[in-house]
């Protein structure tokens, strides 16, 4: 989840002169009978591409059933659903600009972008967890004494893991690919013992290894991020449209169908099972809907 | 917007601003996080830059050899190999692909690894720039050498590099400053440079503006340092009438 903040200025400097548009995005949606998703294309079984403009994904499925509920609760005959790839980036300048309407995909709620951006109600919880070979021998974070710790540069794991380097007084090297494939990569050619990184991030690069029995993910969940759909700040009667439409999916049973079908069966295009189990922490959020950002998670 | 350069005082566990912006026993803030990854930008840089000189210069001569075709084809494929392959794409053969045929090479560290793939890669351009340095000298030098009885190794030595070596400092100088810049792919092999903590900082702070203006800054005043220092030779090394007299023309 970097966002390089050259991309973000430029952006920033476009949001502040389209500031000047209304702050309703129902009546903008009713009027123009379309909505822009703000879709993500590499964001694992949360949000991404097959390519030729199709995006698929648990976030962007479910962002497809709020559209649909949207359109039943505006009574339009017809909305049409544009896509608008987002980068971690260029995420926050869209909406805040008027060019993406809702965006779902693999965004963090914290405190610095609540000054932004409104979150909807969370909808996935991020556990940050550490994967390592299925015979290295190490079960949790007090066993990475002496090894070498993978991840990945402009991510918040970097900072979890000097908090707990320095909490529990253990000693590790740490190693740090540019992205998530050079961060697996270190794990799997041995530079790396462990890789520490998002628990979806680590289900999805073993699910397309090589051999993905090799690895596994283990010990005690190291920080929880909730993830939510972000939307333009202080247009309340959108934001709850949007919360009524996640509440209905909660409780009619669909939001749990979705996240089976993206989590535990086999997805496109590949034909691979990311094989994570739905977590206590996201049941938890789907129970207790709300939209606290990460700070409240983590103390 | 509002700047915020107290960012480099704070602690980088709890993000309280520290007094005097370093931190005291074992704490860190990002200030000294900073000057730490300057350093190894500084370290990569030099060292490399060492490592490109020495072998550049070697291989460059070779290529202007006279009577030994195969050491001429030898540094012929030295710069052609280290030339056509992206710098990036270089870091990664060097880090992933070489300790898989050698396993040997697994236990050294990223940091050497780089200041090989760097120094190589820099001195198949300077290799380039010796040998134009050298074959841009009139003939007569190399014939004036051999009919005074030197020996290859004294035409070069007393006639040949003195003068070539002279007229290429120029482009060298661009050289030496690429090894800086050229440093910040790095960051791709875990070594904490400068642009690693950049990217870092900015991700954890929020304050990217601040911390990639201040990284310029060190970039700009390692190059420039450089910059200066070769100007410095450059001066120095300045033979009155020769090429490096610029506007009075020479040969």
């Amino acid at each position: 989840m970097k966002k390089h903040l050259l991309a973000a200025a430029v952006m920033g400097l476009l949001a502040s002169t389209a500031m000047a548009q209304a702050n309703d995005t129902l009546a903008k949606i009713k009027s123009s009978g379309t909505i822009t998703l703000g879709v993500r294309e590499s964001s694992g079984a949360l949000a991404y591409t097959l390519g030729d403009g199709k995006y698929v994904g648990f976030h962007t499925e479910m962002a497809n059933q709020i559209a649909r509920d949207l359109q039943k609760q505006l009574g339009l005959a017809k909305l049409d659903v544009k896509y608008q790839p987002v980068t971690s980036q260029n995420r926050i300048p869209l909406v805040t600009n008027g060019t993406v309407d809702l965006e779902c995909g693999s965004t963090t709620n914290d405190t610095n972008r609540q000054k932004d951006v409104d979150f909807a109600m969370t909808t996935y919880m991020e556990e940050v967890r550490i994967a390592t070979k299925a015979n290295s021998g190490i079960n949790g974070i007090k066993d990475l004494n002496g090894k070498s710790v993978a991840t990945t540069t402009g991510t918040t794991s970097v900072q979890i893991l000097r908090k707990n380097e320095r909490a529990q007084g253990i000693d590790f090297r740490e190693v740090m690919g540019k992205d998530h494939a050079d961060s697996f990569l270190l794990l799997e050619s041995g530079r790396a013992d462990a890789f520490v990184m998002d628990g979806s991030i680590l289900a999805g690069n073993i699910s397309k290894s090589k051999n993905p029995n090799d690895f596994k993910i283990v010990g005690e969940v190291l920080s929880v991020e909730p993830i939510a759909c972000m939307v333009r700040k202080n247009d309340t009667a959108f934001l709850k449209a949007v919360d009524t439409s996640i509440q209905r999916q909660v409780a009619d049973g669909s939001l749990e169908k979705l996240y089976d079908k993206w989590f535990m069966q086999p997805i496109p295009p590949s034909n691979q099972k990311v094989g994570l189990p739905l977590s206590e922490a996201t049941k938890n959020a789907w129970k207790n809907p709300n939209n606290k950002p990460k700070e409240a998670f983590n103390k | 917007m509002a700047w915020d350069w107290q960012v480099f005082c704070e602690d980088t566990l709890d993000r309280t601003v520290v007094q005097g912006c370093f931190g005291k026993g074992g704490d860190i803030t990002y200030m000294d996080w900073m000057l730490s990854a300057w350093g190894w930008t500084v370290s990569v840089s030099l060292l490399a830059l060492v490592l490109a000189l020495i072998v550049g210069g070697i291989i460059g001569v070779l290529r202007t050899l006279p009577d030994s075709p195969w050491l001429v084809r030898f540094g012929n494929a030295w710069v052609e190999l280290f030339r056509n392959i992206p710098l990036l794409v270089q870091i990664f053969l060097w880090y992933h692909v070489v300790p898989a045929l050698v396993p040997a090479m697994k236990s050294v560290p990223g940091f050497v690894l780089v200041v090989l793939a760097l120094g190589f890669f820099t001195s198949a351009r300077i290799a380039e720039q010796v040998r134009s340095g050298l074959q841009s000298l009139p003939r007569g030098q190399r014939y004036a050498g051999m009919a005074v009885g030197f020996t290859t190794w004294q035409t070069y030595r007393y006639v040949l590099l003195p003068m070539g070596l002279r007229i290429i400092i120029p482009p060298l100088t661009s050289e030496t400053m690429n090894i800086f810049k050229n440093s910040s792919v790095a960051f791709a092999v875990s070594v904490t440079e400068l642009t690693m903590f950049a990217m870092q900082a900015q991700e954890e702070t929020g304050r990217g503006i601040e911390v990639y203006l201040a990284v310029t800054g060190l970039y700009v005043v390692s190059a420039f340092t450089i910059n200066r220092l070769m100007a410095w030779i450059e001066k120095r090394a300045r033979v009155p009438g020769m090429i490096s007299a610029s506007s009075a023309g020479g040969h």
